[in-house]
């Protein structure tokens, strides 16, 4: 059952034949198409504050306006704990990743539908949608993180060698985003059940990741089952790359279950959606 | 095998017909056939898979080809014949659901221009991101970027959002950048429909170019004078099956001859009906003599008459049956509706719910001799096309008693009117 639909004989003989069962990735194909990522990134980048008044102002705006509820509710009001660092910064340090992965997983999933038209036009490998998708988000998180610095200027944070881990953590945040975006991607085309469960489930996902609140909270034999969640490891890597929060002893061990979970959620969405997508063109 | 372009060995591409009303299933939908589908599958029996089942059609069946390196193929067939979904195949869009293709260099396809155009980017921006799509490296858009501009005439909105363009410039743009592929195999569908006359006359000039430059051409269309300058051979599709292939001008006569029914009336039944035509429901059109006789020739000195029978499953506003004449080669001669007098699209401004007649009377002394194409029409302008379909019958006129039959030259034109002549002799 690993016969794929294209068998490359001789550099410019393609065979096309029905595919059964799970099929190769293709990577190499992937990377020959390597520029239309580039494009469609660039292109998602170009149109989305097209015609807005703020612009990329918009990219800051989120984070903040949410950073300042955040600070008053939980950090004013209920007064959570934030392990020694203000309240603001605390939360704003998880916000970034949160927001980038949450705008990537949905914008993912939605991506196969919402380029319906190239889907069932053109031929190029499907990959290259959510892929593109999920870079783009890229730069809003960029833009916010400047703001980042400022704080970290104001509240007299210094940069630590651990900043260096930094990349790493992100590259977990967009695995992991990548690995659901594929799920939902190739779901939607299906189900459109998907459009519904997308918002919701990125409700829920935010309040079992420590962005309001400090993953001390959780403790003993949870925190294995905490760790099932890579956004959980990431919160906590961001807040220990750039504030310095010290991680308690478990704290390589849950990393590396987060990691792990995020690889295998990544693998299996590949598969997944390489398996889906031949039928895309007829059903999305 | 290495002169060989594109081989197609025993093709064929199932649709489930349950995905078109309704295109996409939820999830309870899903779960639900999980459950339901073990039990199905026993009762059903051992029945080998591929059997067509009742929601499901092959749109493409058995179907088997080879296309030389530097051929120009043309492939004709009514709609639903399989062209598109055939198309489809040999661009990669979709797989076959059986059989085999064998490819020999980069395909390039025309299935339709402009995808991936964004309207908020300018036409610059658009060429670039096109290119990518349609799989052009940076380095070769930039080396032909000047050249698509000029083919597109577009060059001084080039720097403006593509939303603002015409319809006509729109397209101009898209089918240059697609135009400067350059692949060695180049699947080309319909694209000459749209657009005015001038642009078609480039498009169809950049076509041949392309053929003369020895690259392989796959061409469809429903414009059988393109098909005949373009292509040296056809293959003709009918209900996803190749039935004939021959050097283009044998092809086009048989596609032509073919499917039309010798007696001047075409009944419709209910498969050949898409879903998106209700509720409009043709039941059959006729061509008749005079004295309501079924016939396929007519003398040009007598009148013709032209029957639509339809069913309308609920009222329809604004709804207008009209008609296609077309010679054989794809000119058209005229084109009329039931309710072109404004008076009697006043009065059935919404036709009821219920069986109709339209009929028209083509006055005697009209058609010069030669064979007409008859196509149905059935919308509401503005709001929906029905149904639509450029040839569904067709007939002969014979010149016998036409204006100038005492000579026995061919007269040019598709029409023979007997005009009203004066000679004066002014001295």
């Amino acid at each position: 059952m690993t016969e794929t639909s294209l068998v490359k004989s001789d550099s410019d003989t393609i065979i096309l034949r029905p595919s059964h069962g799970w099929s190769a990735l293709n990577l190499g194909d992937l990377w020959h198409y390597r520029e239309l990522i580039f494009f469609l990134t660039w292109r998602d980048l170009k149109v989305r504050y097209k015609q807005t008044v703020l612009g990329v102002a918009w990219a800051v705006i989120r984070p903040v306006v949410t950073m300042v509820i955040y600070a008053l509710i939980f950090g004013g009001l209920a007064n959570l704990d934030s392990e020694g660092v203000p309240y603001p910064i605390f939360t704003y340090v998880a916000l970034l990743p949160w927001q980038l992965f949450s705008k990537a997983m949905n914008d993912a999933g939605r991506s196969m539908v919402s380029n319906r038209n190239m889907v069932t036009k053109i031929y190029f490998p499907r990959l290259v949608i959510p892929i593109s998708t999920i870079l783009s988000g890229l730069m809003d998180f960029m833009v916010a993180f400047v703001i980042l610095i400022g704080m970290m200027m104001y509240y007299h944070i210094p940069a630590t060698s651990s900043l260096l881990y930094l990349p790493l953590f992100l590259l977990l945040t967009l695995i992991t985003a990548l690995g659901v975006g594929l799920w939902f991607s190739a779901m939607n085309v299906y189900y459109r059940d998907v459009g519904y469960v997308l918002p919701f489930l990125t409700e829920v996902w935010k309040y079992i990741t420590p962005v309001a609140y400090s993953a001390q909270y959780i403790t003993g034999k949870w925190k294995i089952v905490y760790a099932l969640n890579p956004m959980a490891g990431v919160v906590q890597g961001f807040r220990w790359a750039l504030l310095g929060i010290e991680l308690d002893s478990s704290a390589l061990t849950t990393m590396l279950i987060s990691a792990l979970v995020a690889v295998i959620v990544l693998i299996s969405g590949l598969f997944y959606f390489r398996r889906m997508e031949r039928s895309f063109a007829d059903m999305v | 095998m290495s002169d060989l372009a594109i081989r197609v060995t025993d093709l064929g591409k199932q649709y489930r017909i349950g995905a078109a009303p309704q295109r996409y299933r939820t999830l309870r939908e899903s779960l639900k056939n999980a459950l339901t589908a073990p039990i199905q599958r026993i009762r059903r029996g051992l029945a080998p898979t591929g059997e067509t089942r009742p929601d499901t059609i092959w749109a493409l069946r058995d179907v088997s080809f080879d296309v030389e390196q530097g051929q120009v193929l043309g492939v004709i067939g009514r709609n639903g014949a399989g062209k598109s979904t055939l198309l489809k195949i040999l661009s990669r869009v979709t797989e076959p659901t059986e059989g085999e293709v064998e490819i020999h260099g980069r395909v390039g396809s025309l299935l339709e221009v402009g995808t991936g155009f964004h309207p908020e980017l300018t036409g610059r921006e658009n060429i670039y991101l096109n290119g990518a799509i349609l799989g052009m490296k940076r380095t070769e858009i930039e080396r032909k970027f000047d050249e698509i501009v000029d083919f597109s005439g577009v060059e001084k909105f080039i720097d403006t959002p593509v939303k603002r363009y015409s319809s006509g410039m729109y397209l101009r743009l898209a089918f240059a950048v697609a135009a400067h592929l350059e692949p060695q195999i180049l699947v080309v569908d319909e694209v000459l429909a749209v657009g005015d006359a001038e642009f078609q006359r480039k498009c169809l000039g950049k076509m041949n170019a392309v053929a003369q430059e020895g690259r392989t051409v796959l061409f469809v269309s429903h414009n059988m004078s393109a098909i005949l300058s373009l292509t040296e051979e056809a293959i003709v599709l009918d209900k996803g099956q190749i039935v004939h292939r021959a050097p283009s001008a044998e092809a086009v006569d048989h596609y032509l001859a073919s499917g039309f029914s010798e007696s001047g009336k075409r009944i419709w039944s209910e498969d050949e009906i898409p879903p998106s035509a209700s509720p409009f429901r043709p039941v059959s059109i006729s061509v008749m003599s005079g004295d309501g006789k079924d016939v396929d020739v007519f003398r040009s000195t007598e009148e013709i008459i032209l029957e639509v029978k339809y069913k309308l499953a609920e009222p329809v506003q604004g709804l207008r049956v009209g008609l296609y004449l077309m010679s054989m080669r794809g000119e058209y001669v005229f084109t009329s509706f039931d309710t072109d007098e404004p008076e009697r699209y006043n009065k059935f401004s919404v036709r009821p719910a219920g069986g109709y007649i339209s009929r028209c009377t083509i006055p005697k002394d009209f058609f010069n001799d030669g064979r007409y194409a008859v196509g149905i029409n059935a919308s509401s302008y503005r709001v929906k096309r029905y149904f639509q379909d450029e040839r569904v019958l067709n007939f002969t006129v014979d010149g016998i008693g036409a204006p100038g039959k005492q000579w026995s030259e061919r007269r040019m034109g598709l029409v023979r009117p007997r005009l009203v002549w004066q000679i004066e002799s002014i001295g």
